[in-house]
């Protein structure tokens, strides 16, 4: 059987005297699409934050790749290959698209420039954020450098996308992806999705959107009240049975839900 | 990693708008925001220049620079600590800090109830001057970084602190030249360079400005000084030691002001606990006519320089045109008001 990617058990985040995770198991396969939905203050944010090691839990234990781990920042979640779209996009609007794409991550020129004079290699990083971009479908590469506050929604989501997708990721957790896009941005949003799982990247989606989650989602994580209250499918369950989970009105037992991984089309 | 076949939708075409001429100006002045005020200087010298042509005299052009050249230097400072969207209103306190300090090392003779420190070296005086206004700049960093103060704040309370500081140490005492060894005022010396006359403080300015221009464009802490000014909290998402990066800057503009102390005794002559009440203000006004945004993440330090010159060329060109005093204080603050006007308008160019 195949192992989970990322997995998560016993997880415990307490802010003060709310509980925000109270106990939370957590897995996700390789090359799926996770979706996380759950009422407002069920914790879907904060276990996402867990492993994107912008929280770090009080209690329990996360594994990636099957190598336990404690991550402290956004930075060491990413040295395992675990990048984060964050709703508000972790975007510096005025620095262009090149810039933003390796923002905290810059290139230095090869030999003494780079090494002395700290300089950086800005042909490398607009080269290959160009063919980041294009590899992704998004953009040709004469617009790199762009300021990011010149684009559209869905432009810049697709310029985080791409930053979280351009460092040989293994995982991309997207938190609310079209929360602020029109329906036609989304629809470029929900294809990207779909293109990086034909890259083989896993992805965990944080949405409220149901049909949207219904659309692209192999499972469906319901979090309620701090804890996983059922993991579904697309196929199994219907969106009201979703919503009927999501509010406690529906309890399914653990042998009709799909705990295990379902078979991913290539 | 290969590219998929064909994508089925198509952001590209988004990317790739075209855009009218008006449009594209905008779009060229939202991206070079010094663009605007390098206009306003060109303007402002033609104008100025038609209407009294002693303005354009090689003298008066080498006066113009020569006096540009304090603000000119602290505006340096000014522009990295707005750059973080922060705000220094030490920085006249702290570079006269730093000045009595060197001065009082250098100083032949100690006049009485001044600490027993003159007759040193003066490149050591100079140094530890420096050194002196950096770790000034230091505090002011740690106090915004370790407890998230306000910069203003914090600034406007070490600004009163400098100042007392300085009297408190140094006596309000004015260190004449005569008093001070050569190197001292060595940033005073000028040379001729064809009809004009440059001192070596003008040059130190314009290498200083030549060198951060270079620095914020190409270096990742260039990138991280726009990118903390610009959204702090996604700079640090993205990875961005957001402390270190505010800490540095603050530090950085302490060497800066450090240089311009110097600088001062050079372009004054002597070094008097009271150069000037209102430099803090007036690097202010240089950045923001410079096209810097107070708001940070966007602007450049030559913007800074070109601001300074507008200032200072208006200044000029008025008392060359016999307006008092008053009406030219007046027509700077208009000036300020427009410059920020004309920055807002700018800036609309985003969606």
């Amino acid at each position: 059987m195949t192992e989970p990617i990322v997995k998560g058990r016993n997880l415990v985040k307490r802010f003060g005297s709310v509980t925000g995770l109270n106990h939370a198991d957590f897995d996700l396969y390789p090359g799926e699409v996770l979706a996380v939905i759950g009422d407002n203050g069920a914790g879907k944010s904060t276990l996402i934050k867990c492993f994107a090691g912008a929280h770090t839990p009080d209690e329990g234990q996360m594994w990636v790749e099957g190598k336990e781990v404690a991550f402290k920042s956004t930075h060491e979640a990413r040295e395992h290959g675990v990048e984060t779209v964050f709703q508000t996009l972790a975007v510096a609007p005025a620095l262009d698209i090149s810039a933003n794409l390796y923002l905290g991550r810059e290139l230095r020129k090869p030999g003494i420039l780079g090494k002395v004079f700290r300089t950086l290699d800005k042909k490398r990083m607009r080269k290959e954020s160009g063919e980041h971009l294009q590899d992704l479908g998004i953009m040709t590469v004469q617009n790199i450098t762009q300021s990011v506050e010149t684009l559209s929604g869905g432009q810049r989501q697709a310029v985080s996308v791409a930053r979280a997708a351009a460092f040989g990721s293994q995982v991309i957790i997207l938190d609310e992806p079209t929360a602020a896009l029109g329906v036609r941005e989304s629809a470029k949003v929900l294809n990207l999705i779909q293109d990086l799982r034909k890259r083989g990247i896993s992805v965990i989606l944080i949405s409220h959107n149901m049909p949207q989650v219904f659309e692209v989602a192999d499972r469906i994580h319901v979090q309620r009240l701090g804890q996983r209250a059922a993991v579904i499918t697309p196929k199994t369950h219907s969106m009201n049975d979703a919503v009927a989970i999501m509010t406690g009105a529906l309890q399914v037992p653990e042998s009709e839900q799909t705990l295990g991984p379902v078979n991913v089309p290539a | 990693m290969s590219a998929p076949a064909t994508p089925d939708y198509d952001l590209d075409e988004e990317f790739t708008t075209k855009r009218s001429t008006v449009q594209r100006i905008q779009m060229t002045l939202h991206r070079y925001p010094w663009l605007s005020s390098l206009i306003v200087l060109v303007a402002v010298i033609i104008v100025f220049g038609l209407v009294n042509e002693r303005f354009l005299l090689p003298n008066t052009i080498s006066l113009m620079i020569q006096q540009t050249v304090i603000v000119g230097t602290l505006a340096i400072a000014q522009t990295l600590i707005i750059l973080t969207a922060g705000i220094d209103l030490s920085i006249g306190a702290i570079m006269i800090f730093g000045q009595m300090l060197m001065a009082n090392f250098a100083v032949y003779t100690t006049a009485s109830n001044v600490l027993p420190i003159a007759g040193q070296n003066p490149i050591i005086a100079i140094i530890l001057g420096i050194m002196a206004a950096t770790a000034a700049g230091a505090v002011n960093g740690f106090l915004i970084v370790r407890f998230n103060l306000p910069p203003f704040i914090v600034t406007l309370g070490t600004w009163s602190v400098f100042m007392g500081l300085t009297l408190i140490l140094f006596k309000a005492r004015t260190i004449q030249g005569p008093e001070m060894p050569e190197t001292m005022k060595f940033m005073g010396d000028s040379f001729p360079v064809g009809p004009f006359n440059f001192s070596f403080g003008v040059v130190t300015m314009f290498v200083l400005y030549l060198l951060f221009a270079w620095i914020l464009k190409n270096t990742a802490w260039g990138t991280h000084v726009y990118a903390v000014g610009d959204d702090p909290v996604a700079a640090q998402l993205t990875g961005i030691n957001t402390k270190r990066v505010l800490f540095s800057v603050y530090l950085v503009a302490g060497v800066v002001m450090g240089i311009a102390a110097w600088i001062t005794i050079g372009r004054v002559g002597s070094a008097s606990p009271n150069v000037d009440p209102m430099l803090n203000l007036q690097t202010i006004t240089a950045v923001v006519i410079g096209g810097t945004s107070l708001f940070g993440g966007r602007g450049a330090v030559i913007g800074s320089l070109i601001g300074a010159m507008i200032v200072n060329a208006v200044e000029m060109g008025l008392s060359l045109a016999g307006v008092d005093q008053a009406y030219r204080t007046t027509a700077i603050g208009l000036l300020v008001i427009l410059a920020v006007g004309v920055d807002q308008w700018i800036r609309k160019v985003k969606q």
